[in-house]
C-alpha cells in the first residue's frame, strides 16, 4: 500500500465477520450513573444560575485534561540536582512550580521526601484527591477500592503487586490524604545518576514513583 | 477565603498524643473510619481551613478549624498487622475530631 487512497476494502484479513454488526459501542451505549447524572445536573444548573459559564466549565475541564506527570517530573528531577531548590520545594510545592513557570492550581501540595529509612506511599481513603495539578488525573486504579482500602491495611503487599520491596529495615509511611493538602512523594535520586542533569533526570522519574508505588527508574532503564 | 489560613490558638502541638473520636455520626465525615478510636502523635499542623463537614451542606459559617497530620503505628491501627514495626500511616485530622489521650498505645 503506499497511502490511505489505495485502500480497499479488500484489505487482507479473512471475511468471516460482518463488519456491518461490529460497531465499537458509543459512550451513550453504556448507562449513564446516578452520579453522572447528578454531575450533568449540577453543571448545567450552575451555568444557568450565571455561577460559572459554559465556556469556563469547559476551559477547566481543559485545564485538567491537559496535566500530565511531566511537571512534577521536572520538579523532581530539578530538587535531585540543586539543593536550594529542593528546600524550596519541601518548604511550599506551589510556589516552587510557579517558579518554574508550571501552574500547579490552588490546592496547597506538599512533597514527602523518600529517606534511606522511610519510603512513602499517598492514598487516598476516602476519594481520589491526587496532586492533579502536577501529574495530571490520577489513574484508574487509585480511585479504586481496592487500593484506597488495602493501601493503609497491607501497604507492603500492594507495594509488592506493583513490583516494588521494601526492605524491612525500612519504614514505610503511608500518607492518607483525606483533607485539605495534596501530596507528591520525591522519591531518592537513583544510583548510578551522577553524571547526569536535571534535563537528563526527568526521564526517570514516572507519574507511579511520586505516588510512591514505584521507585523512580535506574539510568540503564 | 480562609484555606490554608495560619493556626491561631491551635489546640494541639507537634508531639502531643491525641485520640480520634469514637464516634460514628451520618453524612459527610472526613475522618477515615480505620481511625476512630485509635491513637496518635501530631507529626505536623497543616493549617486551618473551613470544616468540610459543613461546607458540604452549603454552611459556611465557622471559623477555620486547624489540620493535624497525626502520625499512627500500624499496629496500633491494626492489631494483626504484620509488617514491621516501625510502619506508619498519617492521616489528616481536624481538630474537631481530636481529642487529649495518654502517651501510649491507643
Amino acid at each position: 500500500m503506499t497511502g490511505p487512497d489505495t485502500h480497499t476494502h479488500d484489505h487482507g484479513h479473512d471475511h468471516d465477520h460482518d463488519h456491518a454488526r461490529t460497531f465499537q459501542p458509543d459512550i451513550e451505549d453504556s448507562p449513564f450513573s446516578y452520579y453522572q447524572i447528578m454531575a450533568q445536573a449540577l453543571g448545567e444548573l450552575l451555568i444557568d444560575k450565571g455561577v460559572f459559564t459554559a465556556d469556563e466549565l469547559r476551559a477547566q475541564l481543559e485545564w485538567i485534561d491537559s496535566r500530565s506527570p511531566e511537571d512534577g517530573a521536572r520538579l523532581i528531577a530539578r530538587a535531585w540536582t540543586e539543593p536550594d531548590f529542593k528546600k524550596r520545594l519541601l518548604e511550599d510545592v506551589n510556589a516552587a512550580a510557579e517558579s518554574m513557570g508550571m501552574d500547579a492550581g490552588d490546592i496547597p501540595i506538599r512533597a514527602i521526601e523518600n529517606t534511606p529509612a522511610v519510603h512513602n506511599v499517598i492514598v487516598c481513603t476516602l476519594c481520589s484527591c491526587y496532586p492533579r495539578g502536577l501529574i495530571g488525573l490520577p489513574p484508574d486504579w487509585y480511585k479504586s477500592r481496592e487500593y484506597r482500602s488495602r493501601t493503609v491495611r497491607e501497604p507492603r503487599k500492594v507495594l509488592a503487586e506493583f513490583g516494588t520491596e521494601i526492605p524491612d529495615d525500612v519504614e514505610v509511611r503511608v500518607h492518607d490524604s483525606t483533607a485539605d493538602l495534596r501530596y507528591l512523594v520525591l522519591p531518592m535520586r537513583p544510583e548510578g545518576t551522577d553524571g547526569m542533569d536535571a534535563d537528563a533526570l526527568v526521564a526517570l522519574v514516572t507519574r507511579d514513583c511520586m505516588i510512591g508505588v514505584s521507585l523512580p527508574r535506574t539510568a540503564g532503564e | 477565603m480562609d484555606e490554608g489560613a495560619e493556626v491561631v490558638n491551635a489546640q494541639f502541638g507537634i508531639g502531643d498524643t491525641v485520640r480520634v473520636r469514637r464516634a460514628y455520626p451520618p453524612g459527610h465525615v472526613r475522618a477515615p473510619y480505620f481511625t476512630r478510636g485509635k491513637t496518635g502523635v501530631v507529626d505536623a499542623i497543616a493549617g486551618a481551613y473551613r470544616n468540610p463537614e459543613e461546607l458540604a451542606y452549603g454552611r459556611y459559617e465557622g471559623k477555620a478549624l486547624p489540620l493535624y497530620r497525626v502520625l499512627f503505628r500500624q499496629s496500633d491501627l491494626w492489631p494483626d498487622y504484620d509488617g514491621p514495626d516501625g510502619d506508619t500511616t498519617i492521616v489528616d485530622v481536624y481538630e474537631n475530631w481530636l481529642e487529649a489521650a495518654e502517651g501510649g498505645q491507643g
